[in-house]
């Protein structure tokens, strides 16, 4: 299941319900906030989310990877809300009987999740400037802030 | 021809259109145009070209035929993780 959270993660509960004894690989994957990003530094993230179409596109993007790879099972959270540094922003966890389909497939949902569902950022930077991340435009300069890719790992 | 739709904003949209949702009526028969009308009307910086769209909760094309009472929303390039 993929799920939009407002309230902070707990990666060991959510680890849990993966539990399974078919399974002998378990690989998750923790984004954190930051404390910086395109030479800013960063004090702080906003996260916003179009709610039903996010969910309903990281459910797609699990099933995909239930296609692509061994999987006993597969599951993610990304946090909304204001998130503080060190703040765990996405989970994605799997397991399968083997390593190498679990590392595989924790990547590609990770990797499909950022590309696609529709969540936004701000970062609130230290200067107090803030900025939605990838959607500047020309004449957009005034903070110097580029287009930038994404903030956690 | 016109229509009645309920258009929501996310992120930068928000902001710059000032609203979460409205309901508005118009000529737009797809999002493509829809998009432009908006963007013509509230200055939004995004181009038509960095937006996409949805309606009723799922990825449309731009140029998707809009329907009576469609929730429409616009999506700024994302940027989760």
């Amino acid at each position: 299941m993929f799920k939009i959270a407002a309230s902070p993660l707990d990666p060991a509960a959510l680890q849990k319900e993966l539990l399974d004894e078919r399974a002998g690989a378990c690989v998750t994957f923790e984004g954190w906030v930051r404390n910086h990003n395109e030479g800013q530094s960063v004090e702080s993230l906003e996260y916003e989310a179009y709610v039903p179409l996010a969910e309903k596109e990281g459910e797609k993007i699990l099933v995909e990877a239930r296609e692509k790879f061994a999987l006993v099972a597969a599951a993610g959270v990304h946090r909304v809300g204001h998130l503080r540094l060190g703040d765990a922003a996405v989970w994605v966890g799997v397991t399968a009987e083997h390593r190498e389909a679990a590392f595989d497939a924790c990547r590609y949902i990770i990797d499909e999740a950022k590309a696609r569902l529709p969540i936004w950022k701000r970062e609130h930077y230290v200067s107090g400037a803030t900025a939605w991340i990838n959607c500047a435009t020309r004449g957009d300069h005034s903070a110097g802030i580029p287009p930038g890719p994404s903030k956690t790992g | 021809m016109t229509r009645t739709l309920h258009v929501q904003y996310f992120a930068i949209l928000r902001e710059q259109r000032g609203l979460t949702d409205e309901k508005l009526t118009t000529a737009a028969a797809t999002p493509n145009a829809l998009y432009e009308e908006l963007r013509a009307r509230h200055g939004f910086t995004l181009t038509g070209d960095r937006v996409r769209a949805a309606v009723n909760d799922a990825f449309v094309a731009g140029d998707a035929a809009l329907g009576e009472g469609d929730r429409v929303v616009f999506i700024p390039p994302v940027a989760g993780g």
